[in-house]
């Protein structure tokens, strides 16, 4: 545990570099609002992916509503920091959404957690539609509507550092002992099964923590953005976060780091393109994926723990 | 079990030291407050929805920006003190997504340096670009985003950078209420709502606070539906004078087309997204009969406003089609835009804003606007009224 | 009474749209295990290519509706060969995403050509309505009523009665064991697609006509809603796509009669769960044992 520790270390080193670059971009103006805008976007991409891959990728069970759970967040932030317009407001908002999102999870996951493959993926896509439905007609959610004006409480300083906490948490929970009675379940559920993991149990684990992390980057988007409508958290919404999963290879948070921001500068360079930004979107994403089936990474995964044996045997072999 | 906790409890305490490193991450003075200048042209920008849903509104609102800014090029470019100063456009995409939205704001105003923009269409795109808009003092002209709250912040007071140039929902809902009750004398009415935007529910929700009859039905559709027979058979055996439906024409086409097959022949009240001459061609001309809508802008407007009636013939000419009202309010946009430019004889974004707000009796396609305090146009509706696909009569509110 | 009546009707004409639609869902499933996205966005090409036929070549009804099956069942082929073929043995989320990146060229590269403005359809046959005991149904209605049944038959006995059908039977149980026999995988899952395609044009012309607006994001709704019907029905059975594409047209006008139209969608994806968790391969999908 203590060699884990030590990498959980390099890792939350390279963040703090990265916080620290960024910073001082932004202080010397190399940063405007815009670049901004993209890396907030990517970051919020980030922690959305990385609880998708975290279902799909690690327990092998195929959610398409991802962006229901995501809608619970931010509308939790919407409707409490309108009232409490505070950073605490924020914090609390945000709480509630994760529990609510979980709750939802739950609701939503013992029962058709059961079902495989596509008839799981269909089975959450019109779990994720209902609610969406459900907030395009209730009053306190102001309908179709949506909320605007919501304060502005949340800098690029809260998505980075909320990435980083999701991120670290996740791929420690991957990393875990349930981590791999998980993994376990996706690489056989029968032999799993007869192992004596409750299969279930873990599905739903993954499929509740997953819904968490969603809220999070729903509640990040709420009041990064200051708008939010039933409409962007659609089936589209769903496939959006799908695609950057297999884009950068299911199984890898690597992989779901690099197409996040691949996509993320992608979509904010076909900004210059007017009215083909889509079509040449559209033929990139096939491309890609026929020349690389796997996603970018595959199910390759940068480790702090494999690039350090890497450097002890070379040095050894140089010594 | 006990081991991961530890973990997490460590993980939070090196996080709560991010957390303090982020308290003091620089505290960015937003230098630009004093709004974009132009540069050898006029820059201006096009934060539109050209793909995804509302792609075929905003693709009408991309030609008559066009239109404007050709005519306006054309004559010289406008006037700023004593030279004259093209156009340049910068247009582009948002995809009918309010991320996207936002950031095609930033790059408009960050990058391209553009020093108004004209757009989006919708009002969500154009809430989710607000906050950058606003940091970068660059005003923006919406064609079409019909929430009353808008142009308003959270307290009430007005977004200082933000206008539109069509009529809040209220306004179209309330006007058309009191229509039905006066002119239609309908006393049971059904509404049918576009429950897909804030467009749709805000003019029902307008309509029904000034509506004094009884309301019989309420129901509603989705943007993209086709089928509205099972609705219309409902609403068939119910006793009904007039059904009011706010939405777009490519919805009320076919509600109009539907509603006259199954035998219905109230009159049918809408509101300015139905002002298309698309409207006839997916209903029939056959059906389109005691159609009405509230309207800024009127095809016949031609015959006593010259710059209609220019509009039009110019739209005509280039896209060989009737101009649609998004077309003739995107029109409006830019104009407004020029007459504030030269009103200030400044190009200066933050100049623009105060030449915007300060707009008064404004000759333009859609009719004379004066802005109010809100950043509202005040200009007068018609309702229109067709008769086998084509205008028969329009009333003036006052 | 008579309004139950009306309904019904409304709902088997809005099902048989969606029934058409679902076929082709269901026979691509059933033989390569893909949720081939794009459906919905042929059915819109298949609605353009009518208009065009009907008001640039002067086509009849007729031969619109069957130049727009053969125009699609060969944009199907492309669309097989050049995006799916590669990804045959790869993952089937990775082909999933290359369909949902199709549909989006499908999409938008219209929306481009052609704007994203509604047109109307050209009215080829005029709208005649029947009374019969108080009920109104159009000649239209009847139209795609008839031709939806009459080529859900067609397909039933080309998988039943013909070679090509049962190699497709083949093909959909044991790819591997399909081609030992002598099956050509590459001809048989073209030829799924021909099929399925080509209904697809034919609902594409039928609602365009009927409906009388077509633009290129027409596809998307029905397209998810026809897959939903498929999956009621058992992905993979012919039977199954007709009766779920039937089930959700009727569902869909029941809850807008009572007035819930506001929740119409929500009402169809409980539905949708509900069944799934009764019988989780839908009602006429086979229910595989796993082998340990």
């Amino acid at each position: 545990m203590k060699a884990n520790f030590k990498y959980n270390l390099a890792w939350l080193g390279v963040m703090v570099l990265g916080f620290v670059i960024i910073d001082a971009c932004e202080f010397l103006g190399i940063i405007n609002t815009f670049i901004e805008n993209m890396l907030v976007t990517m970051g919020i991409n980030i922690i959305l992916a990385t609880g998708l891959n975290l279902i799909i990728g690690f327990s092998g069970q195929f959610s398409l509503g991802h962006a229901g759970f995501m809608a619970i967040g931010a509308y939790a932030t919407g409707i409490i920091t309108q009232n409490i317009a505070t950073p605490l407001g924020f914090y609390l908002s945000m709480g509630v959404g994760i529990i609510i999102a979980m709750i939802a999870a739950l609701i939503v996951g013992i029962p058709t957690l059961r079902l495989r493959g596509d008839y799981l993926a269909i089975a959450t896509m019109g779990a994720a539609e209902i609610i969406r439905i459900l907030i395009n007609n209730f009053k306190i959610t102001n309908g179709a509507a949506g909320l605007f004006n919501i304060p502005p409480l949340v800098t690029w300083v809260t998505v980075y550092v909320l990435m980083c906490l999701t991120t670290i948490i996740t791929v420690n929970f991957i990393h875990s002992r349930n981590g791999r009675a998980i993994m376990s379940v996706r690489e056989d559920e029968i032999a799993a099964e007869a192992m004596g993991i409750n299969t279930t149990r873990w599905k739903l684990a993954a499929f509740v923590f997953g819904a968490g992390t969603a809220a999070i980057g729903g509640s990040l988007h709420a009041a990064y953005i200051q708008t939010i409508a039933p409409g962007d958290f659609n089936i589209m919404a769903s496939i959006a976060i799908l695609i950057i999963v297999v884009l950068g290879g299911v199984g890898s948070i690597t992989g779901t780091f690099v197409a996040a921001m691949v996509l993320g500068a992608l979509d904010t360079i076909l900004q210059n393109f007017g009215t083909l930004r889509m079509i040449i979107y559209a033929l990139a994403l096939i491309l890609i994926m026929i020349f690389k089936p796997a996603g970018l990474l595959g199910n390759w995964e940068f480790s702090f723990k494999r690039l350090s044996r890497r450097l002890r045997k070379e040095s050894a072999i140089h010594e | 079990m006990i081991k991961w906790h530890k973990h997490i409890i460590k993980i939070s305490a090196l996080a709560t030291i991010v957390l303090a490193l982020a308290g003091c991450s620089t505290a960015k003075n937003n230098g630009s407050s004093q709004g974009n200048n132009p540069g050898q042209t006029i820059k201006i920008g096009v934060n539109m929805e050209l793909s995804g849903a509302a792609a075929g509104y905003g693709q009408q609102q991309k030609q008559g920006i066009q239109l404007a800014v050709n005519k306006i090029n054309q004559a010289g470019g406008i006037a700023v003190g004593k030279t004259h100063k093209k156009i340049q456009l910068v247009i582009r995409d948002n995809k009918t997504s309010n991320t996207t939205a936002a950031s095609v704001a930033a790059q408009l105003v960050n990058n391209d340096k553009v020093v108004a923009v004209v757009g989006p269409a919708a009002t969500n795109a154009g809430t989710a670009s607000i906050p950058n808009m606003t940091k970068a003092a660059v005003p923006s002209v919406s064609p079409s985003a019909t929430d009353p709250g808008y142009t308003l912040q959270k307290n009430g007071d007005v977004q200082k950078y933000i206008f539109r140039a069509c009529f809040q929902n209220n306004y179209q809902g309330s006007s058309a209420a009191k229509f039905m009750t006066n002119t239609l004398k309908a006393k049971n009415v059904a509404i049918l709502t576009d429950n897909s935007s804030d467009y749709g529910t805000g003019l029902a929700k307008a309509f029904k606070k000034t509506y004094t009859g009884k309301i019989a039905s309420n129901q509603t559709f989705q943007e993209g539906d086709k089928d509205f027979n099972a609705i219309l058979t409902a609403l068939k055996h119910k006793k009904i004078d007039a059904i009011y439906a706010p939405g777009y024409y490519s919805e009320l086409g076919l509600i109009i087309k539907q509603a006259r097959q199954a035998g219905i022949d109230v009159p049918v009240v809408g509101s300015d997204g139905m002002a298309d001459a698309k409207l006839t061609k997916i209903a029939g001309k056959s059906n389109t009969n005691k159609v009405y809508y509230t309207t800024p802008f009127s095809t016949k407007a031609g015959e006593t406003n010259p710059k209609a009636a220019s509009f039009l013939k110019a739209y005509q000419a280039k896209y060989h089609a009737t101009a649609p009202t998004f077309s003739a309010l995107a029109y409006d946009s830019i104009y407004m835009i020029k007459s504030a430019i030269e009103s200030e004889q400044s190009a200066n974004s933050v100049k623009i804003t105060t030449g915007l707000a300060k707009l008064k009796d404004f000759k333009g396609v859609t009719g004379t606007i004066t802005m109010n305090q809100n950043h509202n146009p005040e200009k007068s509706m018609v309702i229109e009224k067709m008769t086998n696909g084509t205008i028969s009569q329009a009333y003036t509110i006052k | 009474m008579q309004t139950i009546g009306q309904q019904l009707i409304n709902g088997l004409s809005l099902g048989s749209i969606y029934a058409l639609l679902a076929l082709g869902y269901t026979m691509v499933y059933g033989i390569i295990k893909l949720i081939n996205f794009a459906h919905g966005d042929i059915y819109m090409l298949g609605a353009f290519w009518g208009y065009y036929a009907i008001n640039g070549l002067h086509f009849n009804f007729i031969l619109a509706m069957l130049s727009a099956m053969v125009f699609c069942a060969l944009v199907g082929v492309l669309i097989e060969y050049f995006a799916y073929r590669p990804l045959r043995n790869s993952p089937r989320i990775t082909a999933l995403i290359t369909a949902i990146g199709v549909s989006f060229l499908l999409e938008n590269g219209m929306t481009y050509l052609f704007s994203a403005n509604a047109r109307s359809f050209p009215q080829v046959i005029r709208t005649v309505t029947y009374h019969v005991a108080g009920l109104r149904i159009s000649n239209i209605q009847l139209l795609i009523l008839g031709t939806a049944c009459f080529l859900m038959l067609l397909l039933e006995l080309i998988i039943k009665r013909t070679k090509m059908g049962k190699a497709m039977r083949a093909v959909s149980v044991d790819p591997q064991a399909a081609q030992l026999v002598g099956i050509n995988l590459n001809h048989t899952i073209s030829f799924t697609f021909a099929l399925g395609s080509a209904m697809a044009g034919a609902a594409g012309v039928l609602i365009g006509l009927y409906y009388n607006s077509i633009d290129p994001l027409m596809g998307m709704t029905p397209g998810i809603k026809a897959f939903v019907a498929a999956v009621i029905g058992g992905i993979g059975s012919v039977p199954g796509a007709s009766l779920g594409g039937f089930l959700i047209g009727l569902l869909e006008t029941g809850v807008q009669a009572v007035g819930l139209s506001a929740y119409k969608d929500a009402v169809v994806y409980f539905v949708l769960i509900v069944i799934l968790l009764v019988l989780p391969a839908g009602i006429f999908g086979k229910k595989t044992k796993e082998k340990v």
